[in-house]
């Protein structure tokens, strides 16, 4: 079996690979510094002319971004398509708060649609396969585009979102469904609560595709097991399209990139210098086919290596490793992204102080969030009713923040200060 | 007639308690009455002591965060059916109760409470017509 839903890019050569590169970046830097000025302001105090870049190789001369720059052009100030062109927006969380918004004519929807549907293709997927798509709908770009390369593969597609376990265990039975698509950590949570309703021999799935957050090869052995599966890894990010910027095939051994729309590159974080393949850097990734959103040179902060080593399953396309970390401090919980600075920008505006602790865990396959805070005069009261209620005014301003519950502990003053050296702000207890 | 009750926020971890207690031990202040309300996560530490302002100096340098509530003292007959009495008269003045701790002396062999109410002013008038004793600090602290 094949398993590829455009062999013509996916296993082209080397050479055609890198002539659609180059045409397509040469033709986005030139559409993006004419219609984006905050883009033209970038090239321009950096020197570099649409002319000047015609080739990827020419793609070191180009400005980083980051996520301050979509933050300080917040929401429209990136945008390199008319909005009238524009049908769609998902959106994840920004540093200090600002949502980063990302927007999608229905060129660039197709596009997903097929990077997705790479995937699902990669996966096992057919016409004759029933893909239960278990990530969240809505703002965030899990559900609606693995629902897109489903049906662009012509699989029958459940759009199941997240939640109600037992109602996604009898669709499941019910529809024998085949591919699952959510979380790595949802997926144990499924796996768990189909053996303890002794359904496990009413299960029909081959393959699961996950992604949104940090797995390990243990668990993917614990899931394929568990589920009866073959499970593969997702990689994505809303600011560059979302999941199925790459995708795994079924040598389990990196995530071809398709870069024909996303030329990766690694660098060093702090220096900005590209390394060569095979150094493990930061990755960056320039959009080329892109209308709407197309960032050039974005900073995924993520930490990975890429490869171009020949792979069995006969795809050409770079392969980058799980990313192995971050260079900055964001967390993933529950597949969406946390900052402890938007934590921190909360307590301040609530009048408490800076001294805080981060606790992360997995409890029952789900990561729980707590927040711990000095108590100070202004929040005490004598009265329990009166502190609890503003604990929850708390809780309640943290989930406007992050977009996920956090549980506030109350802690003795000074207990958190910094005794010697760096405090520590983040407790990661998470096995996984 | 009104008491300064001091408020102790004390953190939900094995020998946080103590060592409020201690602290003040330490430095001679003498507690008059005591409850303590907790929650899952923290509990409050209410106060009556001889020497409010030395006890607050205290716990400061303890790094404790306190506050100062009044409270009316009420004295109670030792007999049964007393206190629901002084309950029923705030209850029929429409005065919500906060909560209410209780204490006993050995010297007058009476027993007291400590009443947490949100109006004060108007309890003390109900309770003082009624003929209700109400204690003032200085009768507390030389208890």
């Amino acid at each position: 079996m094949q398993n590829y839903h455009q062999p013509e890019i996916e296993c082209a050569s080397p050479e055609e690979i890198r002539k659609i590169q180059d045409e397509r970046l040469a033709a986005t830097v030139k559409r993006v510094y004419d219609n984006v000025p905050y883009y033209k302001k970038l090239m321009d105090d950096k020197g570099v002319t649409p002319g000047d870049v015609k080739s990827v190789d020419d793609l070191y001369k180009l400005p980083f971004v980051s996520k301050s720059d979509l933050r300080d052009a917040y929401p429209y100030g990136l945008l390199a398509a008319p909005l009238s062109d524009c049908v769609r927006i998902h959106s994840t969380s920004g540093t200090t708060g600002k949502r980063v918004v990302a927007f999608y004519t229905q060129n660039d929807i197709n596009l997903w649609d097929d990077c997705c549907a790479r995937a699902i293709v990669a996966a096992g997927g057919t016409t004759d396969d029933v893909v239960h798509v278990s990530y969240g709908y809505g703002l965030f770009t899990g559900g609606m585009g693995l629902h897109g390369g489903a049906q662009r593969a012509g699989c029958l597609t459940l759009p199941m979102s997240s939640g109600n376990t037992e109602r996604q265990i009898q669709f499941m039975t019910d529809l024998g469904s085949t591919i699952l698509c959510c979380t790595p950590s949802y997926a144990e949570y499924l796996a768990e609560t189909i053996q303890e309703m002794g359904l496990r021999d009413q299960i029909r799935l081959k393959a699961g595709i996950f992604g949104a957050e940090a797995w390990s090869e243990e668990m993917r052995e614990r899931l394929e097991a568990n589920l009866g599966i073959k499970a593969y890894d997702i990689y994505g990010l809303t600011e560059i399209i979302g999941p199925g910027v790459s995708f795994e095939c079924s040598e389990q051994t990196g995530m071809h990139v398709n870069e024909d729309h996303f030329i990766p590159e690694i660098i060093n974080p702090e220096t900005g210098e590209v390394l060569p393949e095979g150094e493990k850097g930061e990755l960056v990734f320039t959009c080329i086919s892109k209308e709407a959103f197309p960032l050039l040179r974005y900073r995924t902060r993520d930490i990975c290596i890429l490869s171009r080593k020949k792979c069995a399953c006969g795809r050409t396309l770079i392969k980058m490793a799980k990313p192995m970390g971050r260079s900055d401090d964001m967390l993933i919980i529950r597949g969406v992204n946390v900052f402890p600075s938007q934590i921190e920008t909360v307590l301040l505006a609530y009048g408490l102080s800076a001294n805080y602790q981060i606790i992360v865990d997995r409890i029952n396959h789900s990561d729980t969030l707590e927040v711990c805070v000095e108590m100070n005069p202004e929040m005490f009261s004598d009265s329990v009713k009166v502190i609890e209620s503003r604990e929850k005014e708390l809780m309640e301003k943290l989930k406007n923040m992050l977009g996920i519950a956090a549980k506030v502990t109350l802690k003795a003053p000074k207990s958190m200060s910094r005794s010697e050296g760096k405090a520590v702000r983040v407790i990661d207890k998470r096995k996984i | 007639m009104t008491i300064d009750q001091i408020s102790v926020f004390v953190e939900n971890k094995p020998g946080r308690l103590v060592e409020v207690i201690e602290a003040l031990g330490a430095k001679g202040i003498d507690m008059r009455a005591m409850s303590i309300a907790d929650t899952s996560d923290f509990g409050i530490l209410r106060l009556i002591v001889d020497k409010p302002q030395e006890a607050l100096a205290v716990l400061r340098d303890a790094d404790c965060v306190t506050s100062v509530t009044q409270v009316i003292a009420v004295a109670v007959s030792d007999t049964p059916g007393s206190l629901a009495k002084i309950l029923r008269l705030l209850s029929d003045a429409g005065i919500s109760i906060e909560y209410v701790y209780a204490f006993i002396t050995h010297e007058k062999g009476g027993a007291y409470v400590i009443v947490r109410v949100e109006d004060n002013d108007k309890a003390i008038g109900v309770l003082t017509k009624s003929g209700v004793r109400l204690l003032s600090s200085g009768e507390l602290y030389d208890m």
